[in-house]
C-alpha cells in the first residue's frame, strides 16, 4: 500500500436483501489516519456497509479496498490488517479479561513476546488493572466495550471498524471511548466509527450521513454545517409547537421547520424574516419567544438532508 | 493451518466445556446413566416367566418334567391348575405367558412308543418373549425325553447307540454361554458413544451464534478448517474419556469376556468416535440455535443407532431395501467391530472393511462440516 493510498476506498457498494436495498451504491473514501464518523438512524444500512468492508457480508454490487486489499479477492488478507468490533458485544463472557485476550491474541498470532505488553495495555486502557481474571459476562457496559476494543487491536492492525461501540453505554464511559479513538488516531490508525448519537459526530475528522442505505453528505463537521443547510437557522420557543410547526412552515421565507426537543428550529433564506416570525405566529393565536440565531448542529443538517430527498419524490 | 490458532481454538474450547454445566452433564452424566439403563434394561434373555402347569396325568413322570420348569432360572410355575376353564382364565388374567399342558396318556405312550406330547400355549401378544420363551420350554421337554429315551432303551437291553436315537450335540462358538449379554453390552457402548459425542459437539458452533461470538471469530483470519479441528480437539479427549468408560464398565461391570488386542480396540474407538464428533459438528455449524442443535442431533443418531444399527435387530434379517439403509449407519460398523474384538477376538486385519467404511465415513463428515462453515454471515 503506498503511503498516500486511502486506508478505505468503497466505489457502488450495494446491498440487497430479498427486495430490500440495505446499502445502495455506496462511495466512500477514507484517508489514513482519519477518524470517519458514520452517523444515521437505526436501520439505515451503517452496519450492513461495516460488514461488507470487514468481509463478513458478500456485497450485491460495487467493490471495496481496505488496507490496500480487495475485500471480494483477498478477504483473508483483509482479516488480518482490520480490527473489527460487531454492534452486538462479541467477546466470550464465560472467559476471563485474560482469557479472552489470550485467545485473540493466539488467532491474530500476536507473537509472544509482545503478548505480555500488549495485554497490559489493553488491561490498563480497559481500565481493568486488577480485574484480569474475571469473567467478561461480570464486568459493566463500559468495560467490556473498552476490552472488546483491547481485543480488537491485539494484533495492532492499521484499519479499525467500530459498529456503535458506545450504544447502550453511559455518557462518562463513551466519553472516555472517544479518547481511546483519539489516541489510536493519533498513532496513524484509520478508524470508521459508527453512532447513532449525533453529538458523537463532532469528534471526527470527517462524517459521513447515511439515510435508508443512502449516502447523503460527506465532510467535516464545520463544513457539512456551513455548506448542506442552504439557510441561516433560527431557534424559538413557543407552547403550542405541533401547531406552530404546521404554520411555521407555510410562513413566507421558511425553508422548513422542525421540533428540537422542546424549541422550534426554523431555517430561513434571509436573517431578515427572522423579525415577522413572532407577528405571524401571533395572528393565528400562537404565542412565541422572539426567534434567534443559532449556529446550526449537525442534526439540523441531517434533517435537512435526510428531508431533501423526501421532498423531491413527494414533489414527483 | 495454523498451529498457533489451532491451540488458540482448543485452549478456549476447553475452558468453555470446563466452565459449562450443561456439556459437562453431557460428557461425563449422560454415558453413565445410559451406560446403566441400557445395559440393564436391554436383555434378549428371559428371567423367571411365569407358565401355568395343567397336569392331566400327575405320575411320576409328568411330575419329574415339572420339577425340570420349576428348578429352571427360565420360568417360574405362577399356577398349577386343574381343569379346562382354569387354563383360558389363567391366560386371559395374565398369571402367566404360557400354559403347559401333560396329558393324561402322557407317561403311557412315552413307555409304549419312546416319545410323546407335551402342549404348550403361549400368549404371543409379546412376540420375542414368547419366541424366547417357547424354544426354552422346547429344551426342557426335549432334555426330559431324551433322559427317559435313554432309560428306555436300557430297559430293553439296548445300547443308546443302536436305537439309532439321533444324538445332536450342538457347539456354539464365541458366546459360550448364549448369554444375550454378551452380544447386547458391546452394542450399549456404540450406542452410548453415537448419542453422547454427536451431543457433544453439537452445541460448539451453535453456541457461537447464539451468543453472537461468531461475529468476532469470523472477523478474524482463522481459517474453517481450524476452527474445526480446534473445536474438535477438546472433544475427542473427552470422548475417548466417555469410550474408556464405556468399555470398562463393559468388561469389567458386565462381564462381558474380553478376547481382542486393546490396540484394536483403541484404534477402532477412536475412529468411530471421530465420526461421531463430526456429525455433531456438522449439525452445529448447520443450526444456529443450540437447542435446536441438540435436538437435530439426538433424532440424526438416536433413531438409525437403535433402530438400523443391529443394535437390537439383526441387519441380516431387515427387507432388503432396510439393509440397503443401513450401509449409512456408522453404528453398524462399529457394533460390528467391538463384537468381534470382545467376542471373537479380531485384528485389525479381520476388520478391514468395517474399519475402511468408517474412515470413509470420517473424511465425507469432515470434508461436509468444512464445507458449511463459512465465513460470512450472508
Amino acid at each position: 500500500m503506498a503511503d498516500d493510498a486511502p486506508a478505505v476506498i468503497a466505489e457502488g457498494l450495494t446491498k440487497t436483501f430479498g427486495a430490500f436495498t440495505a446499502v445502495d451504491r455506496l462511495d466512500l473514501t477514507i484517508a489514513k489516519g482519519e477518524v470517519m464518523g458514520f452517523i444515521g438512524p437505526n436501520g439505515s444500512g451503517k452496519s450492513t456497509t461495516i460488514r461488507m468492508l470487514c468481509g463478513l457480508l458478500r456485497p450485491t454490487a460495487g467493490r471495496a479496498v481496505v488496507a490496500g486489499f480487495n475485500v471480494g479477492r483477498e478477504p483473508e488478507a483483509v482479516r488480518a490488517h482490520i480490527g473489527y468490533m460487531s454492534q452486538k458485544f462479541s467477546l466470550y463472557g464465560d472467559l476471563t479479561v485474560r482469557e479472552n485476550l489470550r485467545f485473540f491474541g493466539g488467532l491474530y498470532l500476536v507473537p509472544r513476546r509482545d503478548m505480555v505488553e500488549r495485554t497490559r495495555t489493553a488491561v490498563s486502557m480497559a481500565g481493568l488493572e486488577g480485574r484480569e481474571d474475571a469473567l467478561v459476562r461480570t464486568l459493566a457496559g463500559g468495560w467490556k466495550q473498552r476490552l472488546a476494543l483491547g481485543c480488537a487491536i491485539l494484533h495492532r492492525p492499521p484499519v479499525l471498524f467500530l459498529d456503535e461501540p458506545t450504544s447502550g453505554v453511559e455518557p462518562e464511559a463513551r466519553r472516555r471511548f472517544w479518547e481511546l479513538i483519539h489516541r489510536l488516531a493519533s498513532e496513524g490508525v484509520t478508524i470508521l466509527v459508527s453512532t447513532h448519537y449525533m453529538e458523537e459526530a463532532e469528534y471526527c475528522n470527517r462524517i459521513a450521513l447515511i439515510n435508508a442505505g443512502r449516502l447523503v453528505a460527506v465532510g467535516s463537521p464545520g463544513v457539512l454545517r456551513r455548506r448542506e443547510l442552504g439557510g441561516v437557522l433560527f431557534e424559538l420557543e413557543c407552547a403550542a409547537a405541533g401547531a406552530a410547526l404546521l404554520a411555521l412552515r407555510q410562513a413566507p421565507g421558511v425553508i422548513d421547520a422542525a421540533i428540537f426537543g422542546d424549541k422550534l428550529h426554523v431555517l430561513l433564506h434571509d436573517a431578515a424574516v427572522a423579525a415577522e416570525l413572532q407577528p405571524y405566529l401571533a395572528r393565528q393565536g400562537i404565542e412565541s419567544t422572539p426567534p434567534r440565531a443559532i449556529p446550526p448542529s449537525l442534526e439540523d443538517v441531517f434533517v435537512q438532508l435526510v428531508q431533501r430527498p423526501r421532498e423531491a419524490r413527494a414533489a414527483a | 493451518m495454523n498451529l498457533g490458532r489451532l491451540y488458540a481454538i482448543a485452549f478456549k474450547e476447553t475452558l468453555q466445556v470446563w466452565r459449562d454445566p450443561r456439556s459437562l452433564a453431557i460428557a461425563l452424566l449422560m454415558p453413565l446413566m445410559q451406560m446403566t439403563l441400557l445395559g440393564y434394561g436391554v436383555s434378549l434373555d428371559i428371567r423367571r416367566v411365569g407358565l401355568c402347569i395343567y397336569d392331566q396325568e400327575k405320575s411320576q413322570i409328568s411330575r419329574e418334567l415339572v420339577e425340570r420348569f420349576t428348578a429352571s432360572d427360565w420360568f417360574r410355575i405362577s399356577a398349577k391348575l386343574s381343569d379346562e376353564p382354569a387354563v383360558r382364565d389363567a391366560m386371559n388374567r395374565g398369571d402367566c405367558i404360557g400354559i403347559v399342558t401333560i396329558p393324561i396318556n402322557f407317561s403311557r405312550t412315552l413307555a409304549a412308543t419312546g416319545t410323546a406330547q407335551v402342549q404348550t400355549v403361549f400368549d404371543a401378544t409379546d412376540v420375542n418373549t414368547t419366541n424366547i420363551a417357547t424354544g426354552y420350554a422346547q429344551g426342557i421337554v426335549g432334555m426330559v425325553t431324551a433322559d427317559f429315551e435313554s432309560q428306555w432303551a436300557a430297559s430293553h437291553g439296548l445300547l443308546p447307540q443302536t436305537v439309532g436315537v439321533v444324538d445332536l450335540e450342538p457347539r456354539v462358538w464365541f458366546n459360550e454361554g448364549l448369554d444375550s449379554r454378551n452380544f447386547i453390552i458391546p452394542g450399549v457402548v456404540a450406542v452410548v458413544l453415537g448419542l453422547v459425542g454427536a451431543q457433544l459437539t453439537s452445541l460448539t458452533v451453535s453456541r457461537e451464534w447464539e451468543r453472537g461470538t461468531m461475529e468476532q471469530l469470523i472477523s478474524t483470519p482463522v481459517t474453517a478448517l481450524e476452527v474445526m479441528v480446534g473445536k474438535l480437539i477438546p472433544y475427542f479427549a473427552i470422548g475417548l474419556f466417555d469410550a474408556t468408560f464405556c468399555l470398562c464398565t463393559a468388561a469389567f461391570w458386565f462381564e462381558v469376556p474380553f478376547r481382542g488386542s486393546l490396540l484394536t480396540l483403541t484404534v477402532t474407538t477412536a475412529l468411530f468416535t471421530l465420526v461421531v464428533l463430526g456429525i455433531g459438528y456438522l449439525v452445529s455449524v448447520r443450526i444456529r440455535s443450540q437447542l435446536g442443535a441438540s435436538q437435530v442431533a439426538l433424532v440424526l443418531t438416536m433413531m438409525p443407532i437403535t433402530l438400523l444399527s443391529g443394535f437390537t435387530f439383526p441387519i441380516d434379517q431387515m427387507p432388503r431395501a432396510i439393509q440397503a439403509v443401513t450401509l449409512v449407519i456408522h453404528a453398524r460398523y462399529y457394533i460390528t467391530i467391538l463384537r468381534s474384538i470382545f467376542l471373537k477376538g479380531s485384528t485389525l486385519a479381520d476388520l478391514t472393511v468395517p474399519i475402511l467404511a468408517l474412515v470413509l465415513y470420517a473424511v465425507v463428515i469432515g470434508w461436509l462440516a468444512a464445507r458449511a462453515f463459512h465465513k460470512r454471515l450472508d
